[in-house]
């Protein structure tokens, strides 16, 4: 029992509660708060990962809820390899973009709001990590998408970036209903939610749909085809944002779903294949459009698209380990290409390529831990991207779907080439404008690149034949890959050389002959025209959906408009109708009562009060003659 | 004896009713004090002395004197062309007679208790008198009494009433 | 009694329905005083005759008929008096034009 694992969410949670409340009181400290959380998060997990690692599986859970059917709603932890890989990457990279963010954040005016959500997010990150059950990963799920919202239009004054949090939402939103339905549906089929539960499942004809209405919440939240279209746009957020969540963890958790939900897709023949060929799918498409992009955080971002496209793929095949160590290494790459790219940002004050270059020079750490990344990502040996890409081509060349294996290998080659374009053109050759003055950044920044740039370096050799494979050993408990260790030389070398060719050709195009590039757009002008049209996704969305949607919407205000408008109208002009007939009416009768009874009193009185003459004689006479009448009839 | 109380009564009606209908006032007056002493006459045939002595005395004697008084003082002699009676005339006739027959025939039908004990006192006596000075101070000396108070107010309120505004 | 007690009576009524005619026509108030003495009188002759053809004590009837004489004599002056009291303010003793109670 390892129940402080439960203090590693509660951390980054109050540093949210105190950052949210006392927030405009702490200024500058509100980001040390999250930060020491984030850390001391990582010091707690960190024993525990060393026990698991040497063999131990802890569990633990407490009810939750108990629903009227009789299943109980849990919240608890599993810690078994995968979530311990899970757990080291999301609190080592955590903490130090954090660690970054202090300094890139500085000044803003809403800076402890900022840490406030980048708590919030972590602690909702580590939940679901921990999570033993489809209910409580989907609850951290939804959080996490909410502070994605939050923190990618954290500038809300642009509307692009309000725009962007929108998009972001509904684009995932789309993924977690089919997530949702796709829980249901296992409930219904397995009767039980817990990830434990699943080696023993039982066959069951909805099984299926299950496993692709799950694996729809991993095409939303991981950006694959056909809902990537947010990620790209989500870059308007802060640069940490766009490191921590749209490169390392959130879009992870996509990934992270499937490999917890293994047991479904492997059950599930037909699943997996949909998977593959999405993933496959994905990682062609997002590096394709890669090659044209301008904007540095946009070639990160359709990087990371390709990257995800890449460990689904990779899952779909099968490769539990492979996807999960590509996953852990491009964490720490992608993280610290964004973090360099942060810092070229804030050194330069733009993002566009077209105003950068010869950037070597004016900010050393800043180059150097970028350029490291992008030989990392490319995959070139012995660095981390290289051992992670190449299991992943291993497995999809050992698979049964061969082609999977030659896209994924063209795509690595393009990889390496739009990353290397990356970096000539904003590091190398000359300034383009002579305007911005590049200034490295302060050292809070400066220091986790190095940090990460290690890890970019040595976190690929645990899985490398150096260390006997130890990490595919740790993680992949099930024994299907122990006797898959043999050097495939085949694989191991055209992964090499698609590297190295990407990087060549990138030199040849934008160092040594800074020509070709237009000369090679101009000679495959439909591909170039696609390729910066990113395949033109955005405007068929809007044609299709987004468009119709708005019409109707129009319409149906429209016609609330008449009709409502008409009914208030309507009934107001009733009314006045109906009190003016009431009010003619009312006059006619209660005027023409009130003057009756006057009438017929005055007429009634006129005749009557001729009695009163005055004259003694006549009431002397009325006497008598009431006398004679009644004598008369007494004596009658 | 009977033909004369007859008569009394008879002429003592014709009176009353010139009473009634002259038109000077004057004229009404005595034929008004006429029958008061037609009916003074009446008491003495029944036997009733002293009370004839009264009427006599006070009506005929204070009372018509005090009309007279008011007749002269009120009445324009000149003005003869005033008509004596209101509108009423026809409907007082014919009231007066309904009313009378009806008191006949009241009369006429309802048997009188006559005590004949009653009828031998009615034979003449001196004691009569006696009897009405002894009744009205032991037995009705109440009344009595009242009446002289009343008669006081009467006294006051008639000068208070008839008295002439001061001219302020 | 020498004449039935039914004949006095009857000259009462008479004497009575006289002066009752007198008070509903005559136009001078002071002709409608006159008439309400006849009344008066009518009744005193009633009484005596009752007492005397009826009672025990015959003296009853006499005392009764000498109070009506003096409260008649009363009702009288004081009646002359508001006579006078009209006549010094609207200078008419006509009944008819003593009319300013009516509506």
């Amino acid at each position: 029992m390892v129940n402080q694992i439960y203090f590693v969410p509660l951390l980054p949670l109050a540093a949210f509660v105190v950052n949210i409340f006392f927030g405009k009181k702490l200024g500058e400290k509100a980001g040390w708060i999250s930060v020491i959380t984030s850390a001391a998060a990582c010091l707690i997990a960190l024993p525990i990962m060393f026990g698991v690692a040497r063999g131990g599986h802890f569990h633990h859970e407490f009810l939750w809820l108990t629903l009227s059917n009789g299943h109980a709603l849990e919240f608890g932890y599993l810690l078994d390899p995968l979530s311990t890989t899970l757990l080291f990457v999301v609190t080592v990279v955590g903490t130090l973009i954090q660690v970054y963010a202090t300094g890139y954040m500085h000044g803003d005016p809403k800076f402890s709001r900022f840490f406030a959500y980048v708590s919030l997010f972590m602690a909702a990150m580590l939940t679901l990590v921990i999570a033993n059950n489809f209910i409580q990963f989907f609850v951290s799920w939804e959080i996490m998408g909410l502070c994605s919202y939050l923190l990618i239009g954290f500038w809300f004054e642009k509307d692009s970036a309000a725009n962007a949090g929108r998009k972001a939402f509904l684009t995932t939103r789309i993924g977690d209903v089919g997530f949702f339905i796709g829980i249901m549906t296992l409930y219904v089929a397995s009767g039980s939610l817990n990830f434990r539960d699943l080696h023993h499942l039982q066959p069951h004809a909805l099984l299926p749909m299950a496993a692709l209405f799950i694996f729809c919440g991993t095409i939303g939240k991981s950006a694959q085809f056909p809902l990537h279209v947010w990620l790209p746009d989500a870059m308007e957020g802060p640069t940490p944002v766009s490191a921590l969540i749209h490169a390392a963890t959130m879009v992870a958790a996509g990934v992270y779903l499937v490999a917890r939900s293994f047991p479904l897709f492997e059950a599930v023949p037909q699943a997996m294949t949909v998977v593959a060929t999405i993933g496959t799918i994905t990682a062609f498409m997002a590096a394709f459009i890669a090659l044209t992009a301008t904007d540095i955080k946009k070639v990160l971002a359709y990087s990371t698209i390709s990257q995800l496209g890449f460990m689904v793929a990779a899952l779909g095949l099968g490769g539990l380990t492979p996807g999960t160590f590509h996953l852990m290494t491009h964490a720490f790459f992608k993280a610290l290409l964004f973090m360099a790219a942060g810092s070229v940002i804030h050194g330069t004050g733009t993002q566009e390529i077209k105003e950068l270059g010869g950037l070597f020079g004016k900010m050393k750490h800043t180059s150097w831990t970028f350029l490291i990344g992008s030989v990392a990502i490319a995959g070139v040996p012995p660095l981390s991207g290289f051992w992670s890409k190449d299991e992943i081509l291993l497995t999809a060349y050992n698979s049964s779907q061969r082609w999977i294996y030659w896209v994924l290998l063209a795509s690595a080659f393009m990889t390496a080439f739009y990353m290397f374009r990356l970096v000539f053109l904003t590091f190398f050759g000359k300034a383009r404008n002579h305007h911005i003055h590049a200034h490295e950044s302060p050292v809070n920044m400066t220091l986790p690149l190095w940090v990460l740039a290690a890890g970019a370096i040595l976190l690929g050799l645990p899985g490398s034949p150096f260390f006997g494979n130890w990490f595919q050993n740790f993680l992949g408990g099930h024994g299907e890959h122990h006797a898959e260790h043999v050097i495939n030389w085949f694989v191991m070398g055209s992964s090499v050389v698609a590297a190295t060719g990407g990087i060549l050709l990138a030199a040849v195009l934008y160092l040594w002959f800074p020509q070709g590039a237009l000369k090679m757009g101009e000679i495959f002008r439909p591909l170039y025209l696609a390729s910066i049209n990113k395949l033109w996704f955005d405007e068929l969305y809007k044609r299709i959906i987004v468009d119709p949607w708005q019409a109707t919407g129009r319409w149906l205000f429209a016609f609330d408009k008449t009709i409502i408008d008409g009914t208030v109208n309507g009934a107001g002009w009733l009314t006045l109708l109906t009190s003016r007939i009431h009010d003619v009416f009312d006059k006619y009768i209660i005027d023409g009562l009130v003057n009756l009874t006057g009438a017929v009193v005055q007429i009634f009185g006129a005749f009557t009060r001729r009695i009163q003459t005055g004259l003694i004689q006549n009431y002397l006479l009325i006497v008598f003659l009431g006398v004679l009448v009644l004598v008369y009839f007494e004596l009658k | 004896m009977q033909f004369a109380i007859y008569a009394l009564m008879v002429i003592s009606v014709v009176w009353a009713v010139c009473a009634v209908t002259l038109r000077s006032l004057f004229h009404s007056a005595l034929c008004f004090t006429a029958v008061l002493l037609g009916i003074a006459g009446i008491f003495v045939v029944l036997h009733a002395e002293f009370l004839a002595a009264v009427q006599v005395l006070i009506y005929v004697g204070a009372v018509m004197t005090l009309v007279i008084f008011a007749v002269m003082l009120t009445e324009r002699l000149t003005d003869v062309s005033v008509r004596a009676n209101n509108q009423q005339i026809w409907i007082g006739l014919l009231g007066g007679v309904a009313f009378l027959t009806l008191l006949i025939k009241v009369i006429l039908v309802t048997p009188w208790p006559k005590h004949p004990d009653a009828v031998a006192a009615t034979v003449m006596t001196s004691e009569n008198t006696k009897h009405i000075g002894i009744a009205l101070l032991s037995q009705y000396v109440f009344p009595f009494e009242v009446l002289a108070v009343v008669l006081t107010a009467v006294i006051i309120g008639a000068v208070v009433i008839a008295k002439k505004d001061k001219p302020a | 009694m020498i004449v039935p007690l039914e004949h006095f009576l009857i000259f009462g009524a008479i004497i009575f329905t006289i002066g009752l005619y007198g008070t509903l026509v005559r136009r001078n108030l002071i002709g409608v005083l006159i008439s309400i003495e006849l009344i008066l009188n009518s009744v005193n002759v009633n009484l005596v005759a009752f007492s005397k053809a009826t009672s025990m004590a015959p003296e009853t009837g006499q005392i009764f008929a000498v109070f009506v004489i003096a409260m008649a004599a009363a009702a009288v002056a004081v009646g002359l008096a508001i006579v006078i009291a009209l006549y010094r303010v609207q200078k008419t003793v006509l009944a008819d034009e003593v009319n300013l109670l009516k509506w």
